[in-house]
């Protein structure tokens, strides 16, 4: 083979005499000189002096591989010192330079350079860039699937602790919920009293709406007596470990729990206010029903409201809230423990942090895993992007896609989503953002956990030696 | 891309927001109806038969070229001069202004290509009824009848059609304002006057008109006007929440013509309904005024972006014409006996004096101006074509690459995203011409500049593509941005070139850079100015592989009256109500100049426009406006277009995929393979639909996309053929089927087909989950081949044709020969030097003709003969092709590579005979099962003398 190509280096000339233009070595054979030529798809069979002449006799364009005669043919490009191609027929003479060897265009009048040489320089170069960056980052990946699985080992155990933590906490409330409820046995005789007293009798309120009363009663008076609960921010589950910290640049987000359970307390906050609303407004009739007994509420009921009941509401009310926020935990860390990191959780990595881009108007800012928003860079509100939806790549590379759906909705429009495409890089960065479709976004993203191993550099098929 | 663009200054959120109302649909109440129109509704409350004018023989004055005469209202005394001309081509002209009105009324200027040469006119008789004049030819007449004013245009016994035969007349003299203070002081004792008048002249009529006729000169300034009721709407009226001050006060024109025998009339394009033109009589009239119509509703006679008004009226026996030059806001009325005789019957009695013939009535209302109609007898529709081309011109003659695939889209993002389109093309391997870009490539809606972030460097970005032999359009709208720092803008300015308001200062309005002027293109040293804004130096970025786009010339004011100019604006000395319908040609006339002085008159110029008038087709190319993704939007495409061709524009297409909404891939691959048989091949999208690259929906719809591209561009040589003549001739390229067949009325309200030329049939699929469709193959004499399996068809059939997605139905005539370049590449330029495969479709007579017309593609040196033109034909079993154009030079590196003869039998030698008398046996394989005979590699020169013998 060697001497062959040595041949193509000499001239075309050369080429000629070996093998019709166009035809790529392995199918030489298929077009023996002075022989009939059988088309490729063998529908018919014609002189050899048809090959090549201009004009289409096979269905499959396989008798002109060397001109634009035939609307499906392909030409096949040496491009020796580079990488062989095939080019459709109707680039052939069409006046563009297509091969870099400047071989279709031998009678256009097209002035084609011979760039191969420099196209497989150039080539070399940055295949040699990506190789290194493949390599470095294919290492900096290892890395990442290694703290990722101590990470989920860590998690593993976290779990089983907070697990049986969580056993003694339920022991815990059961035995206070009794301790409770008998200290507040005096409390609750003084509110059946109050209620025949100054209601006279139940069947004639609603007792419903005299329970709500009741409690709000209770709570304007003993809101002083109630001890402050700790911040959940300080006492939720432990910040996720942040692995390669020189590789990426995470967005300073220090008070950010683990998400995406993130937007969620905001949201149940919201719900919680709004029933309140919702019992507030009930009825005039409550309303006038609590001024009154504001009113008449004896001054020695207050002493009722008793310390000891108090002190044994708060230390169940702080039980049940350790066990909810134990089982917030255990939620999750079994999520994080379940969710899809890649194959090897080697982009666990990514979870809990924001990476920003900032483009002539806007900030983006992608949080993988959690959401990708869109910020003006001169004041205004963020702008949803899209919350994360699933892994949206091509089969068999399902990895190398993040697909963020249910953004804010576009006026007139569909909601707002984003596509990120993943690439190999030794950092972990937003390297572009565009809108391909109005509120569809697209963003590149490197980060070592999609590099692969390193490709073997010398590329077969470029004829280097040459 | 109308008001609906998502990305607008706050304050057009919600002037659109309210446009909108959420809902696909046009806003009906932003439009205004004929009852609405002050004019309209005034004019069409006049009732038939009490026409008051008279014709005053005596005034009659015939040179050898014209007939005056004044015509008289007796109501008002009002006079009106009538001028007639009998014009070279079989046509006349009826010219009726005041006699003295008050000040100038407009008339049209720049819309002739000249003065039409006219042709002398005689009288052949007389008397105190009426004259009779000769139109030379045929036995032709004009019957001038004085009382009623009547004119009448006769064939032997034949009326061909009538004028003002219902006494619809109107003329809205000039006339002061009657609610000053001085004015009432006058009419007062005016009117006093006029009812003393009245008592004696109702005693002593004869002689009391007698001696109004001898002293009206004198009575006509004090009496005139005394009829005049101030109705609501002449001296203001209001539209919604604007305000149109009037100052001229009512100034309506009106003239009805009668065509007996006449039950299809056709024409005046702009209009979303079907081509034969419908009865208005249930409903508004067919309405010309310039408009931006927001989600246009379809099948109605609503007014569009554009308005031609030329009416064409055919039946078996003649094809006519009327061409009502008029600028205004016009309204047409059309009724007919035949299709509500009950109602009709009895006007139709005044009028003819029976009910047998059929006959259509129309009637044209304009807003100001002066009634100036040409009557276009034709007697064929080549002859009307002909004679309209000669009044306003010729289609333009597009550069090659222009009929080939546009890829449009509001808005490709960035230089990148346009190189990686690009891009997409190749890797399709689907050849196109043309990327777009619209108005998100400006700076700020600054036209004429670029974005300096997306559109960093405009020039690399064109090199890109004509690397690739790809062209580029980008947008240039009328409206500038008021903007200090706007080069445009201030030179505009200072020029004192912008509209003005009614009072005095610019005129301006919002539409897309927010507060806009509109520069005052009626002006010609506006339009010289404009022009120059095209030269490279002053246009920075641009290249010669970049042309323009005109959109949003109606012009579209955002808040203005109808999404328009408010009617008092001010051009000049005239009220932008004069002008309306003509502004968007003169803003496409300025920048097709501007391309053509840019490359110094070397280069044909492309430019699309979104309004149009008579005579916009020689400027350039237009298209349907903003149409949506819905199969009734596809196949309005086709009526559409085939009402423009007939009136002389025939560079139409409409946006394929549809501008609004999303189609399925279903309605976008049937509506590739309709768009690339239709003359202006464009897919367009709005900025919130998803993206629709060709390739984007699988690669099923992508190969039938792929296919059906490269198709249009196999057909490349013969459209570029019927665009030339069309240049030449006027006729249109995309042909209603009775243009071709006239005397079949089974054509003559088809329009779900269409010809191209006379040689190609194409029945387009625009039903959703069609499995087949029914075309009618016209020509009793005539054979159709399928181009696709080359299947021979009778003539005048109705074929139903099994369809799956790949069909697309298109049938060559018998009789034809279509010469085609079958190496399709990356773009028609990539072309040029291509070898030609001639199609001959034999009829049953076994002959054929066509023709091969070959020239640069894109510069005007074919006006300097620098071309080839050559007939084609086959007889008598031999083929030749022969020069045509002997005086013409050119030549071309295209050789004939194919020639396929369908319906042929199978010869037992073919010879070729080239111009030296060289004989040579040519290869050839014969299809039986279709008698395809297909002659290999005869490799003449396409322009050399050769003739081809079958034995």
């Amino acid at each position: 083979m060697f001497w062959y190509l040595l041949l193509l280096w000499g001239g075309i000339s050369a080429v000629e005499v070996q093998r019709p233009r166009g035809v790529p070595l392995s199918k030489r054979p298929f077009y023996e000189e002075n022989k009939p030529f059988t088309c490729l798809d063998g529908s018919r069979t014609i002189p050899f002096d048809r090959i090549n002449d201009d004009y289409c006799d096979c269905q499959d364009g396989s008798d002109e591989p060397g001109t634009a005669a035939c609307p499906n043919g392909n030409f096949h490009c040496t491009n020796a010192g580079f990488r062989p191609t095939f080019i459709p027929s109707s680039h052939v003479n069409d006046g563009i330079c297509d091969c870099c060897d400047a071989t279709d265009e031998y009678n256009s009048g097209a002035e084609c350079q011979n760039t191969c040489r420099e196209l497989w320089r150039k080539e070399k170069e940055s295949m040699q860039k990506l190789a290194e960056i493949a390599k470095e980052g294919f290492l900096l990946k290892q890395q990442l699937i290694q703290e990722a699985k101590r990470g989920l080992e860590e998690k593993q155990t976290k779990l089983g602790e907070v697990q049986n933590s969580k056993k003694d906490l339920e022991t815990n409330v059961e035995a206070l919920r009794t301790a409770k409820e008998a200290a507040e046995q005096p409390e609750k005789e003084a509110k059946e009293r109050h209620l025949k007293e100054l209601l006279g009798g139940v069947d004639k309120v609603n007792t419903a709406a005299f329970e709500t009363i009741w409690s709000k009663i209770r709570e304007k008076y003993v809101s002083e007596v109630r001890t402050q609960t700790p911040s959940s921010n300080t006492d939720g589950p432990a910040p996720v470990e942040t692995p390669q910290e020189e590789v990426r640049e995470p967005v300073s987000d220090n008070d950010s729990e683990p998400y995406p359970d993130d937007d969620i307390p905001e949201e149940e906050d919201e719900d919680e206010d709004e029933d309140e609303d919702e019992d507030m407004d009930d009825g005039d009739y409550k309303v006038t029903g609590f001024d009154y007994i504001l009113e008449c509420l004896p001054i020695f009921t207050k002493s009722l409201f008793s310390s000891a009941a108090q002190k044994a509401r708060n230390e169940f009310e702080e039980a049940e809230r350790a066990l909810r926020e134990v089982d917030d935990q255990i939620r999750n860390l079994e999520k994080e423990i379940s969710f899809d990191f890649g194959p090897s959780s080697e982009f666990a990595y990514l979870y809990s942090q924001c990476y920003e881009l900032t483009t002539g108007e806007y900030v983006y800012r992608l949080c993988p895993f959690n959401r990708v928003s869109q910020k003006p860079k001169y004041g205004g509100s963020e702008t949803n992007l899209g919350t994360w939806g699933k892994w949206a790549g091509p089969e068999g590379n399902v990895y190398s896609v993040m697909k963020y759906e249910q953004g804010t909705g576009c006026w007139q429009g569909p909601n707002r989503s984003t596509t990120v495409k993943l690439t190999c890089g030794k950092e972990t960065v937003v390297t572009s953002t565009s809108e391909p479709s109005r509120c569809e976004y697209l963003m590149e993203f490197t980060s070592p956990a999609v590099c692969q191993e390193a490709p073997d550099l010398e590329v077969s098929d470029i004829h280097e030696e040459l | 891309m109308t008001c609906l663009r998502g990305r607008m200054v706050p304050v057009l959120v919600v002037w659109l927001a309210l446009c909108l109302s959420g809902t696909w649909a046009v806003d009906r109440s932003n439009f205004k109806t004929c009852d609405q129109s002050s004019f309209c509704k005034r004019q069409r409350a006049l009732k038939p038969g009490e026409s008051p004018y008279r014709a005053l023989l005596e005034t009659m004055e015939l040179t050898n070229t014209r007939l005056t005469l004044q015509l008289i209202n007796d109501n008002n005394k009002v006079r009106l001069l009538l001028e007639l001309y009998r014009l070279q081509g079989n046509m006349t002209r009826v010219k009726i202004n005041e006699l003295k009105p008050l000040k100038p009324r407009y008339e049209v200027p720049d819309v002739l290509v000249r003065e039409p040469p006219t042709e002398p006119l005689s009288v052949l008789s007389q008397d105190e009824n009426g004259v009779v004049l000769s139109l030379g030819v045929e036995s032709q007449r004009v019957i001038v009848s004085a009382q009623p004013f009547r004119l009448d245009i006769v064939e032997g016994h034949n009326v061909l059609m009538s004028l003002n035969s219902r006494g619809l007349l109107a003329f809205e003299h000039l006339r002061m304002r009657k609610d000053t203070f001085s004015y009432k002081v006058t009419s007062t004792v005016a009117s006093l006057w006029d009812n003393i008048k009245r008592v004696f002249s109702s005693q002593a009529e004869p002689e009391a008109e007698n001696k109004e006729e001898a002293d009206t000169a004198h009575q006509a300034e004090t009496t005139k006007e005394e009829e005049e009721k101030v109705e609501e709407g002449m001296w203001e009226e209001t539209f919604k929440s604007h305000s149109d001050s009037k100052p001229n006060g009512p100034s309506a024109v009106s003239l009805d013509f009668s065509l007996p025998g006449v039950e299809h009339v056709y024409g005046i394009p702009e209009h979303a309904d079907t081509l034969r033109l419908k009865t208005t009589d249930n409903g508004d009239p067919y309405r010309l005024y310039n408009l931006d119509v927001f989600q246009y509703e379809l099948y109605n006679p609503m007014a569009l972006y554009g308005a031609v008004p030329v009416m064409l009226a055919h039946n078996t026996q003649r094809t006519t014409g009327i061409f009502w030059l008029n600028a205004a806001e016009t309204w047409v009325d059309i009724s007919s006996n035949t299709a509500g005789k009950t109602v009709f019957g009895k006007m139709l009695d005044y009028v003819q004096g029976s009910s047998e013939t059929p006959q259509t009535d129309v009637r044209w209302i304009s807003e100001s101006g002066i009634i100036d109609v040409f009557i276009m007898l034709g007697p064929t529709p080549k002859d009307i074509f002909s004679q309209y081309a000669s009044l306003t011109g010729t289609q333009s003659f597009p550069p090659l690459s222009s009929l080939g695939y546009h890829q449009c889209r509001w808005n490709y993002n960035d230089q990148e995203d346009v190189r990686s389109v690009d891009a997409g093309f190749d890797e399709h391997d689907i050849p196109y011409d043309f990327i777009w870009l619209d108005i998100e490539h400006t700076d700020g809606k600054r036209y004429f500049t670029w974005d300096p972030h997306k559109f960093a460097s405009p020039k690399d970005m064109l090199q890109g593509l004509k690397d690739k032999k790809r062209n580029m359009v980008a947008i240039v709208d009328p409206h500038i941005k008021v903007d200090s720092n706007y080069k445009i803008h201030n030179e505009i300015r200072s020029r004192g070139f912008y509209v003005k308001n009614k009072d005095g200062g610019d005129y301006e309005g919002w539409c897309w850079p927010g507060n806009a002027g509109y520069p005052d293109f009626t002006q010609p040293d506006m339009r010289a100015w404009w022009a120059s804004m095209f030269s490279y130096d002053q246009y920075e970025g641009s290249m010669d592989n970049l042309y323009t786009w005109n959109d949003m010339n109606e012009p579209s004011v955002f808040n203005g009256p109808e999404v328009t100019m408010h009617k008092d604006a001010v051009h000049g000395s005239w009220e932008h109500r004069d002008v309306h319908n003509l502004y968007g040609l003169y803003v496409h006339r300025a920048t097709m100049e501007g391309l053509i002085q840019r490359s110094g008159g070397v280069e044909r110029p492309f430019v699309l426009t979104r309004a149009f008038f008579a005579g916009s087709q020689r400027y350039g190319a237009v298209w349907t406006g903003d149409n949506a993704a819905e199969w009734d939007h596809l196949k309005i495409s086709i009526p559409m277009c085939l009402s423009l061709g007939l009136v002389g524009i025939s560079f139409c297409g409409a946006d394929v995929g549809g501008f609004f909404k999303s189609p399925s891939p279903e309605l976008l691959v049937r509506w590739y393979q309709t768009g690339a048989y239709q003359p202006f091949f464009r897919a367009h999208a709005h900025l919130d639909t998803p993206r629709r690259e060709p390739w984007l929906f699988g690669p099923e719809n992508t190969a039938l996309i792929r296919e059906v591209i490269r198709q249009r561009y196999t057909f490349l040589p013969y459209w570029y053929q019927l665009f030339y003549h069309a240049y030449r001739t006027g006729e249109p390229v995309m042909r209603a089927l009775w243009v071709e067949y006239p005397q079949d009325p089974a054509t003559f309200a088809v329009d779900d087909e269409f010809l191209i030329g006379r040689d190609l049939l194409v029945h387009p699929v625009t039903e959703e989950g069609a499995r087949g469709v029914t075309a009618f193959l016209p020509g009793k004499e005539e054979v159709w081949f399928d181009i696709h399996t080359f299947q021979k068809h009778n003539g005048a059939q109705n074929l139903y044709i099994p369809v799956t997605m790949s069909s697309i139905p298109v049938f060559q005539r018998g009789g034809s020969i279509i010469p085609r370049k079958l190496r399709v590449r990356r773009s028609s330029a990539c072309m040029e030097h291509d070898p030609y495969t001639l199609f001959v479709a034999l009829n049953t007579r076994r002959t054929a003709e066509g023709e091969l017309y070959i020239d640069d593609g894109h510069t005007f040196n074919f006006d300097n003969k620098e071309f080839i033109h050559r007939r084609l034909f086959f007889s008598n079993n031999v083929l030749s092709s022969v020069n045509v154009a002997p005086e013409a030079q050119f030549t071309t590196k295209s050789w004939i590579e194919r020639v396929v003869i369908l319906g042929a039998s199978k010869p037992r030698k073919v010879t070729l005979i080239t111009a030296d008398g060289h004989k040579s046996q040519l290869d050839f394989d014969f299809d039986a099962s279709v008698s395809v005979l297909t002659i290999r590699k005869p490799s003449m020169n396409a322009g050399e003398d050769w003739s081809m013998a079958l034995q």
